[in-house]
């Protein structure tokens, strides 16, 4: 696999300020990656320099191959969809797609030919008269997608696409940029800071907090082995609670939490003090003392059609907890008896 | 795929890398060279746009010749050093941009040409030695040359921008040539005429009338009595003229800001009928010339003038000379600058956001608490603003102290009598130049410092959908009371503008007439010669409406430009810059105007008595106006249109032309509008500039006036005011709307 795009030790300063600091990462041609993070975690920063619109204060960019760390955004071969989308207002739909194929040396049959067939990949054929005045958010959004589009970039971004549309609209928007994306084997980096998002759309994911990366890998890689509580917490929710490993046995630690026993893969922990992340969806809540093993209490109960969540407190701490199989609704204060399922309990490093 | 040209990262065959250099740098290159070798390197006696030359003895004459043959035939042999700076540059169209030998090549070539240039510009001038020091050196000498013409401007212009783009090669603002050519050009262009003549100035009143450096003598003229007395605190006798203008322009401030803000109040926030009427209204004193208003004052209060004959024939009231002094001149600054103070203040109070006062009221607030503790103080800014620029406006006033200041001396009419005068002491001027100036850049830096960057764009504040409140009633009476006479005065002046040139002769023949029409713009028909046209004024008026509508695209042209840099380049040294093309806008049009004549009337730069150094004058007084237009439209463009258009493979220079531009349309009509306006009705530094060939209509005004056609000057002034707003009317339709596809909103009816 050839890489689309590749950073050595890129260090980016405003100032005093580090936005991010000496990152390396390489992307594969033809895959979503996704950089996730919370606000200020510096992904809008990295994917800024990888188009060009800033420049590295230390460390080296390439793009297919070639360095590019001292080219501007107008000499790399990347576009880029903005959150605002940024269609110019004065000019048509047809204008707007086709005035990165005027910039190159295509005559004008080539250029409105390529644009008609980017509109038609984003479903607006017939559109091309229209001033972007006059279209919804998520036409604007398609719009700009097909200005990226056409040009055929070596590397497409994707700056927080969905914040602005509604709930509804973002699962159906999201896939359809993951087909397209699909279909025409582009290479493309997407920001969010939607970890459903992310783990819904992306072939990889860069999870990056305070200016590196916290962790790289497939969204099933962040989700059931994540390397530290930051990168548990982030992607989904996760509950730390204070255990202890017993002893190694071959690939797998027996541990004790609370006072129940369990085996989970050790990840190279020695015996001793550890943490655990408990998925909230992996604890379950029984009424009788035989099924369970840690007395409770219920602290909070809200119910949210699909499923309920709970504030429960015990010997561990107060855990957060979903309960998506609904056999019967408890009452806050009502007393309970807590257990782990097989799935979603990770060690964590002590770091 | 389309790649894009990279450059290429080991040297090709030769041919290939000299096609892929830049454009740009091929442009300058052939640019400089043709200025060597073609042009005339100097300037031609006959002005700047007389092509004699190509006929006259052109190119071996020794006044006409290109620089090559200035070197070869006629002995000029310190010019080899340009010649050699011309060369030093060409290895770089053989080099790949990222090869450090590119830049160096640029700027070393560049910067010591352009250096050079100007140093033996300086150091040899018309009559041997440019600077007496070096005469006293090497002793005297017998070379001499003239002033700079089309081969050595553009020699000096190539050189600029070969350097400029050798500090975009080296990496400097992200490697962008237009950016950092626009850059250096702005910083060449603002310092050779607004340094340059200032710093003359500066120098000059060091000197005695020998010309040796005196600074005893000019310690003594700076703190002269003359100027800094405090006589009239407590006797008969006048104040030092530093006293007066400092008193005038606080009073004009304080009296602008607080009339200013009557208006914006009454039009933002009241009930009050004919709003669009008022709005337009106080445009009307922007596009008159400022001592056009004294003049309608004295024809209405003078000792010949209308208002006090009738009092004289009503109440047998004996008519005096009180409108001439202090008051007079109080009066007709404010209604020329309560304008400005309006336009400035009406931003600040729509962008009162209207949720604080809301919230205010629903903390229990009243009216009068809300205003006076919430809305009042968020305007603080604007309001010291506000007094700041009328301060500012006052001090540099020219035309009214002059016609009604009578006794009341100030700096800017002193400056005048200091060189035109019986005295003709050019260093006194210079002392005062700088009193005045001293005064004027406090203010502006004051301004600059305590307010903040939002000196420039009003404020833009995104509207909440509020409703502003309703005014309390004590404010709103006030208001209504400040306003309303200021109104009727100012009816009752415009009417006299209007009407006044008909009148025959103010004071004794009231009969209605067109003879001060007829005299100054008649035109007949002849068989022989077609239209001749022998009315007295077309001469200045047709030169005034020539040089404003050359100057008025370039200010335009070159503030937009700054203020594109300003607003969405960042690079080291912003903040300097920034202060630096705003400074003219601090410096009065007296000062510029003896500056210009200090600094233009030799070598190397020699424009004086050319339409030129009117243009030049003209576009950078006016240039901070075209950047203020220009940095308000463009902060409220969205920076990531820019930057699409920048992933999607335009330059900066593509990017302002195609995305920029087409949405400024109204920055660039108020741009060219004010432009044309202000070279209009120019008086300051024109009195100084005006030269036989080159009259302008406001110092032909003002001369008129000085004989006492007081009927001929307003007939005049009636007429220019009229051309004005045909202009703008045209402006308007040249440039044309700009499309958005937005319905337009509806006023609020409020």
């Amino acid at each position: 696999m050839e890489t689309a795009v590749e950073f050595k030790h890129v260090t980016k300063a405003f100032g005093e300020v580090q936005a991010v600091r000496e990152i390396s990462f390489t992307i594969e041609r033809g895959k979503l990656v996704t950089l996730l993070g919370p606000s200020g975690c510096g992904k809008t920063t990295t994917l800024r320099l990888i188009a060009g619109l800033e420049m590295v204060t230390e460390g080296k960019v390439f793009i297919g191959g070639k360095e590019v760390t001292r080219l501007s955004a107008s000499d790399r071969d990347v576009s880029m969809v903005f959150q605002s989308y940024a269609l110019f207002p004065h000019m048509t739909v047809m204008q707007n797609v086709s005035y990165g194929l005027t910039m190159s040396r295509l005559s004008k049959k080539e250029v409105s030919e390529k644009a008609l067939e980017g509109l038609d990949l984003v479903g607006l054929t017939g559109y091309g008269g229209r001033l972007p005045s006059e279209l919804s958010g998520g036409q604007q959004q398609r719009v700009a997608v097909a200005r990226a589009l056409v040009l055929e970039p070596e590397v497409l971004l994707f700056d927080e696409p969905l914040s602005n549309l509604d709930a509804k609209l973002r699962r159906r928007v999201r896939e359809e940029i993951r087909e397209l994306q699909q279909k025409l084997g582009l290479t493309t980096i997407y920001v969010t800071h939607d970890q459903e998002e992310a783990l819904a759309v992306s072939d990889r994911i860069i999870v990056m907090n305070e200016a590196v990366i916290a962790q790289e890998g497939t969204p099933h890689q962040l989700y059931e082995d994540p390397v530290n509580l930051f990168v548990s917490n982030f992607i989904g929710d996760a509950n730390l609670v204070k255990a202890e490993i017993l002893r190694i046995d071959g690939d797998e630690a027996e541990v004790d939490i609370g006072g129940i026993k369990l085996k989970l893969p050790h990840r190279g922990i020695s015996p001793g003090k550890v943490s655990v992340a408990i998925r909230p969806q992996s604890i379950s809540l029984n009424g009788s003392a035989k099924k369970g093993k840690i007395s409770a209490t219920i602290l909070k109960a809200s119910y949210l059609g699909e499923h309920v969540e709970y504030s429960v407190e015990c010997s561990l701490g107060e855990l957060f907890v979903v309960d998506n199989q609904m056999e019967t609704q408890i009452d806050p204060g009502s007393s309970v008896f807590i257990d782990f399922r097989t799935r979603g309990l990770c060690l964590i490093p002590e770091s | 795929m389309n790649s894009p040209v990279l450059a290429p990262e080991n040297s090709s065959s030769f041919p290939e890398t000299l096609i892929k250099s830049n454009f740009s740098l091929k442009l300058w290159l052939i640019i400089a060279w043709a200025g060597f070798l073609i042009l005339p390197w100097y300037a031609a006696y006959d002005g700047f746009w007389s092509f004699i030359w190509l006929t006259d003895g052109y190119p071996t004459f020794d006044e006409y010749s290109p620089g090559i043959l200035q070197i070869t035939m006629h002995q000029r042999w310190w010019l080899w050093p340009v010649a050699l700076s011309l060369l030093v540059p060409l290895p770089a169209l053989f080099l790949p941009r990222t090869d450090a030998r590119h830049a160096a090549a640029l700027l070393l070539g560049g910067g010591f040409g352009f250096g050079y240039m100007l140093f033996q510009g300086f150091v040899l001038g018309l009559h041997g030695w440019g600077w007496d020091f070096l005469g006293d050196l090497f002793g005297p000498t017998t070379l001499s040359q003239f002033g700079l013409g089309y081969g050595a401007l553009l020699v000096c212009g190539g050189f600029l921008f070969i350097f400029t783009q050798g500090l975009a090669a080296r990496g400097a603002i992200k490697g962008d040539i237009f950016v950092s050519g626009t850059i250096g050009l702005s910083i060449a262009m603002v310092t050779a005429f607004v340094f340059y003549p200032v710093g003359k100035i500066l120098i000059n009143s060091l000197k005695n009338d020998e010309g040796d450096y005196d600074f005893s003598l000019f310690l003594e003229k700076i703190s002269s009595n003359n100027i800094w007395s405090l006589a009239c605190l407590n006797s008969e006798l006048n104040c030092g003229v530093a006293w007066n203008s400092l008193w005038m322009g606080v009073l004009v401030g304080v009296a602008t800001t607080v009339l200013g803000l009557a208006f914006a109040l009454l039009v933002t926030r009241t009930r009050m009928h004919a709003k669009g009427f008022v709005r337009t209204a106080s445009l009307l004193p922007i596009i008159t010339p400022p001592f056009v208003i004294g003049l309608a004052l004295i024809l209405l209060f003078g000792r010949a003038g209308a208002v006090n004959a009738f009092l004289e024939w009503a109440f047998d009231i004996t008519p005096t000379r009180w409108i001439y002094g202090l008051t007079g001149i109080l009066v007709a600054q404010i209604l020329a600058f309560t304008p400005i103070a309006f336009l400035v203040l009406i931003g600040v109070v729509e962008g009162v956001s209207p949720s604080m006062e809301e919230a205010a009221q629903t903390l229990r607030a009243s009216h009068w608490q809300t205003f006076w503790t919430v809305s009042l103080p968020l305007m603080r800014p604007g309001l010291a603003n506000a007094f700041l620029l009328g301060f500012i406006e006052s001090l540099a006033d020219f035309g009214n102290p002059l016609i009604l200041g009578g006794n009341y001396e100030v700096l800017s009419t002193q400056i005048f009598f200091a060189i035109a005068g019986a005295q003709g002491d050019l260093g006194m001027a210079a002392v005062l130049a700088i009193v005045l100036l001293m005064f004027t850049l406090s203010a502006f830096y004051a301004q600059r410092r305590w307010l903040g960057k939002n000196s420039y764009a009003t404020v833009t504040g995104k509207g909440d959908s509020g409703i502003h409140v309703r005014l309390p009633k004590r404010v709103a009476w006030g208001a209504y009371l400040t306003a309303m006479p200021f109104i009727v005065l100012s009816l009752v002046v415009y009417g006299m503008i209007l009407f006044g040139g008909f009148v025959e002769t103010w004071g004794y023949k009231h009969n209605f007439t067109f003879k001060h029409y007829i005299d100054e713009f008649s035109i007949h028909w002849s068989e022989q010669y077609g239209i001749i046209w022998d009315g007295a004024a077309w001469n200045s008026f047709w030169t005034t409406l020539q040089i404003s509508a050359i100057s008025a695209p370039l200010t335009a042209g070159l503030g937009l430009l700054i203020a594109y840099i300003l607003v969405r380049q960042k690079f080291w040294g912003k903040d300097v810059f920034e202060f630096l093309t705003m400074l003219s806008f601090a410096v009065p049009g007296t000062v510029i105007g003896v500056g210009y004549i200090l600094a233009f009337n030799v070598p190397p730069i020699e424009i004086t008595g050319t339409g030129v150094i009117l243009v030049v004058c003209f576009i950078f007084r006016n240039m901070p106006t075209g950047i203020r237009a220009g940095v308000a439209a463009m902060s409220q463009l969205d920076p990531s249109l820019d930057e699409a258009s920048l992933t999607l493979g335009a330059r900066s220079f593509t990017t302002l032309r195609r995305v920029l531009l087409p949405l400024l349309r109204p920055a660039i009509i108020a741009a060219l509008v004010f432009s044309f306006v202000r070279a209009m009705t120019a008086i300051s530094a024109v009195i100084f500039l005006v030269s036989a060939d080159y009259d302008m209509a406001t110092s032909y005004i003002l001369g008129r006036v000085e004989f006492g056609d007081y009927g001929l000057a307003i007939a005049y002034s009636s007429v220019l005011i009229l051309v004005m707003l045909g202009a703008i009317a045209l402006i308007q339709l040249a440039v044309g709307k700009r499309e958005l596809g937005r319905r337009d909103s509806e006023a609020l009816t409020i």
